[in-house]
Order: structure tokens, then C-alpha cells, then sequence
């Protein structure tokens, strides 16, 4: 290597450390946050690595009962939107792809750039006239206008992708439509229903907005759960960090170990509903 | 076009009828249940929208059909405008300073070094986590007495700043948080546009002694000016309508100095229960956000002029 080379390495891995290092530091310092007692959380000059951990933290919020009811809301909600976004997005998906009906894909896009209060305000008014509010169906509901879309769209698209010869020469074997999409298109596609499932999980996981409108005391997700903790525990540090982080976890192992599929999917640009 | 491509080898191989009859349009039952749920769950809420825009609908008391006056409502609420004032500020730092770190960062992952498979990885969790949990966290470090944010500026001499507890400093600290959490998506989509640069420019570049910032400035830059454009305008939309981070962090506060338009929306559809009021706000909302995607369309269509004009 010549000077002029090493002197380029050095400004690249100089760059990377510029580029990194706010994530990493956040992560980290939110890891420190949720590990400290309160002493140490409020002692100036702030205390990175402290003498004794709190894991007293976690296995505080682990402990109540509150918090597991919200985690198999959380698990229900996510579950149920994503699940049902799949059963009834992938098929669309192939029949909008097959039939070239690309003018369809311009209610994707509205609903892309709807603020998701603007389905809130007439939802909440039909849950509450079907009497529907206090259970979890408003939200498994609501959250299919951020599921069904990011199915709908990432399918579209890697169905345009995968070849037609398959099911043409399936077709004129007299398998029926459903038979093709069933036995020929369907296992093709998996690379791409991974990527909608991924997708439709982390925004549906994450969603706060409508549970903080729709959630009462029973049915709130973690995020609304985590963000009801904030007016209580104002100054306890330590647990509030702690809850916070094992909501986040799940995304962000799924980010690590997923990101191939949430790199492919975001940049297809079916980003984040609601 | 990728029907067309498909299209080719089968009307090659078979003849005319038969391509004939694989073609009629029964691919509507895979759409149909899709079809209903987007009518249940899209089109009807904004209908429904729409109509109660037009009248006076609040929670707990009879309805009203009041014409436009929702609207009128709208023109000379001091609140609504101070909200579309604080929507644009902060849209235009959201969309700006995501574009030009995510670039600088797009440029720097397009370059082969160890790790950065991991890297990227983790490049990426911060607009991959959830909204909320983040926004705890930063709370926690805009804390004027007990944050890290004003030590770390102290170790650099400069004097501790009240971040999201004071009005002249709350958006441009949410903004921080924004930037912090989106560039990320810049990156990505810049990244995928440098991946189809040619590499000839870039020797000839080379033999010619160009700077790096030459290169930059006037082959990548060109090169990847529709992917930025793609960036920006998932960033115009996503930034005009972000709420969990300014909710959770000021819930617009202090005052209303940071209240956004979809923020003033919750608190009229969701606080006071005016609902009626609340959809109006809702359609202007749509409509704000479609005007400045136009905008941004003419925009990029004014500067191909250009480019073409100046190329004449």
C-alpha cells in the first residue's frame, strides 16, 4: 500500500466511525440507562459504566403482571394484523401483478400518504357504535391499514419479478388459477412473503398512535404501555429505560438478523404505515 | 414493462388463441377479499371523513350539517396556522439534513471495508426501533440538568441548552432526533442508486486528477439525483405527518411551540372530541401534504429543464 492509500484507509474507517457512532452510542447509553440505579442515573458528571448493575430493573418490569398482559396484547394485535394482511395481501398482490392493474397501486400510495389520525377519527366512531371498543378487535382492525398495504405493495412487486412460464405451462395442463397460484406462484414467492411479513411485523409492532386513541386500561399495547409509564414514573430512570429497551428488542434483532429482507423491502418503498 | 417482457416469449412460442385464453380476468377473486378490506378500511373512512368535515360532530351531543363552515373555522384558528408554521419548518429540516448525512453515509457504505455487512446493520436499527422506546430515551438525554447531551456539549465548552424545554430550541431538537432516526432510509435508497453507476466515469475521473470532491460533485451527484429525489419525497411525507417522536418527546409543547398540524389534529379530534373539526383538519392535512409533493414534482421537473437547457 502507498502512503496516499493508507492515508484513504484511514479517512474511510475515520468516516465509518463518524457515521456509526450516534446509533451505537444511543444504544449503548440506553443499555447503561436501563442498567443503573437511581443514584447513578442521577449523578452529574453522568456515570457510563456503573459500580453495581440494576438488574433489579428488568426483573421489575418483567415481574408485573401489568406488563405481560400488554406483551400478549402486543403479541395478539401484531399477530392477528400481520397474519390476516398476509392471507389477504398476497393473493391481491398476484392478481394486481397478473392482471397489470398497476392504476390499483395508486390507492396504496393514498394510503401511503394519509396521516393514520385521518382513519381514526371515522373508525373510533364505528367501534364504538359496534361496541367494539375495550376489546383488542379495533386495533387488530385499524392495524391492517399499516399491514395490508406493505403486503400488498412488496408482493406486487416480486410477483412482477418471478417468470410466467411455470404457470402458463401449468395452465395449459388444466391446473386451475387457484392451483397455480397455490402450487406454482406461492412457493416461489417466499423470499418475497418474508419480506412483507418482516415489514408488516416491525410497523405493526411499533405503532403507537392508534393505541394511545384506542387501548383502554386492559388492551394497551407495549409502546402505549411503555409511553403511560413516562407520566408515573417520572424520575425513575432505570426501569422506564429498561421497559423501553425490552419493547424495542424483538425489532432490533429482527434488524440484525433480518437485514437483508428490511433492506430490500425499505428500499422497495413500502416504508412505515400509519 | 415487465409484462412485456413476460408476454414476449409466450406469443413467440404459442399461437393467438390460446394466449387468447389464458387471459381473461378471472384474477379478480385474488383481489376481491384485498378489495373489500381496502373499501372497509381506506376509501370508506375517508368518505366518512369527508362527510363529517361538513358538519358539526362532536362526542355525546346531535349532529349538524354545517356546509363548509369547519373550514372557515380553519382560516382564522390562530392554532391551526402557528400548526402549519411548525409543520413546514420542521418538515424542511427533516427532509434536508437526512438527505445530506444519508448521502455522505451512502457514499462512505459504497466502499468495501471489513464489517460492513454488521455495520450497516446497525446503521439501520434506529429507524427500525420503536418510535416511542426511542423517544424515551432521548427525553432522558435533553434533560437540562441530568442529560448526557449537555455534558457531552460541556466537555467542548459549550454552555448546557434546555433542548425541548424551551420554544426557540424544541424543533430544532426534535429535528436532531428525526435526522438521527431517518437517515438511515436515505442511505439505503442512495445506496441502492450507486450501485447502478457505471465505474467508467470514475476512471477517467481518475486519469484526468479529479478531486474527490470534483467526483463527487459532478459524476456521483448527477448520477444520483432521482434516487435523492425518491428519498426526499418518502421523507417530505413521513416528516409532515410525524407524530409518535414529537408526542411522546413534548407532546408540542412547551406551550404550543412545537405543536405540529397532525398534532393540533389529535388534540381537537381526540382531547376536545370535536370530531367534525377534526376531519376538516384531516382533508386540509391530505391536501397540504399532496400540494407539497406537487410542488416538489415541479421542482425536480424545473431542474431537468435546466440541466437540458444548459446541456443545449
Amino acid at each position: 500500500m502507498s502512503p496516499k492509500q493508507i492515508i484513504g484507509r484511514i479517512g474511510l474507517w475515520f468516516a465509518v466511525l463518524v457515521i456509526v457512532s450516534p446509533a451505537i452510542l444511543f444504544f449503548l447509553w440506553m443499555l447503561s440507562l436501563s442498567l443503573k440505579f437511581e443514584i447513578d442515573n442521577a449523578s452529574y458528571p453522568p456515570v457510563f459504566i456503573p459500580e453495581h448493575v440494576a438488574w433489579k430493573n428488568y426483573t421489575d418490569v418483567l415481574a408485573s403482571n401489568r406488563f405481560l398482559t400488554y406483551f400478549v396484547n402486543s403479541l395478539i394485535v401484531t399477530g392477528s394484523a400481520t397474519v390476516l394482511a398476509l392471507v389477504i395481501g398476497v393473493p391481491a398482490g398476484y392478481g394486481i401483478a397478473r392482471m397489470a392493474a398497476h392504476k390499483s397501486a395508486i390507492v396504496i400510495l393514498i394510503a401511503r400518504i394519509t396521516p393514520g389520525l385521518s382513519y381514526l377519527i371515522p373508525l373510533f366512531l364505528m367501534f364504538q357504535w359496534l361496541g367494539l371498543l375495550g376489546t383488542l378487535v379495533p386495533q387488530i382492525i385499524i392495524h391492517l391499514v399499516v399491514t395490508v398495504p406493505i403486503v400488498i405493495w412488496i408482493m406486487i412487486g416480486y410477483f412482477e419479478t418471478t417468470p410466467m412460464e411455470l404457470e402458463e405451462a401449468a395452465l395449459i395442463d388444466g391446473a386451475t388459477r387457484w392451483q397455480v397460484f397455490r402450487h406454482v406462484a406461492l412457493p416461489i414467492a417466499k423470499p418475497g412473503i418474508a419480506v412483507a411479513f418482516i415489514l408488516a411485523v416491525i410497523f405493526s409492532w411499533n405503532n403507537f398512535v392508534f393505541g394511545i386513541v384506542l387501548a383502554g386500561r386492559e388492551t394497551r399495547t407495549l409502546p402505549v404501555a411503555v409511553y403511560n409509564m413516562i407520566s408515573f414514573d417520572q424520575l425513575s430512570w432505570g426501569p422506564l429505560a429498561a421497559a423501553a429497551l425490552i419493547v424495542t428488542l424483538p425489532v432490533l434483532l429482527l434488524t440484525v438478523f433480518a437485514q437483508r429482507q428490511i433492506v430490500a423491502g425499505l428500499t422497495a418503498g413500502a416504508v412505515k404505515g400509519g | 414493462m415487465s409484462t412485456l417482457i413476460q408476454s414476449t416469449p409466450a406469443a413467440a412460442q404459442s399461437d393467438a388463441a390460446p394466449e387468447k385464453e389464458l387471459r381473461p380476468p378471472s384474477y379478480w377473486p385474488f383481489v376481491v377479499p384485498a378489495l373489500v378490506v381496502v373499501l372497509a378500511i381506506i376509501i370508506f373512512p375517508w368518505v366518512f371523513t369527508i362527510w363529517m368535515s361538513l358538519n358539526e360532530w362532536k362526542v355525546g351531543s346531535a349532529t349538524t350539517f354545517v356546509g363548509f363552515s369547519n373550514y372557515l373555522r380553519l382560516t382564522s384558528d390562530p392554532r391551526f396556522i402557528e400548526a402549519i408554521g411548525h409543520t413546514l419548518v420542521y418538515t424542511v429540516l427533516s427532509v434536508l439534513l437526512p438527505l445530506v448525512f444519508g448521502t455522505f453515509a451512502a457514499v462512505v457504505f459504497h466502499q468495501k471495508f471489513a464489517g460492513r455487512g454488521f455495520l450497516r446493520g446497525v446503521f439501520i436499527m434506529p429507524m427500525m426501533a420503536t418510535p416511542v422506546a426511542i423517544a424515551l430515551v432521548w427525553t432522558m438525554m435533553f434533560h437540562p440538568q441530568l442529560g448526557v447531551l449537555n455534558y457531552l456539549l460541556s466537555l467542548v465548552g459549550i454552555p448546557p441548552q434546555l433542548w425541548v424545554f424551551h420554544p426557540a430550541t424544541v424543533i430544532p431538537s426534535l429535528v436532531l432526533v428525526e435526522t438521527w432516526q431517518w437517515t438511515p432510509l436515505v442511505m439505503l435508497i442512495v445506496l441502492g442508486g450507486l450501485a447502478a453507476i457505471p465505474t467508467e466515469p470514475y476512471e477517467s475521473a481518475q486519469i484526468d486528477g479529479a478531486s474527490l470532491w470534483q467526483v463527487f460533485r459532478f459524476i456521483t451527484l448527477p448520477l444520483i439525483m432521482p434516487f435523492l429525489f425518491i428519498a426526499g419525497m418518502i421523507r417530505m411525507i413521513d416528516a409532515v405527518k410525524s407524530f409518535d417522536i414529537i408526542f411522546a418527546i413534548t407532546q408540542g409543547g412547551p406551550g404550543s411551540a412545537s405543536e405540529t398540524i397532525n398534532l393540533y389534529l389529535y388534540s381537537v379530534a381526540f382531547i376536545y372530541y370535536d370530531l367534525g373539526y377534526g376531519s376538516a383538519i384531516a382533508v386540509v392535512f391530505f391536501l397540504l401534504i399532496v400540494l407539497l409533493a406537487a410542488v416538489m414534482l415541479y421542482a425536480r421537473q424545473r431542474m431537468l429543464w435546466t440541466e437540458i437547457a444548459s446541456d443545449a
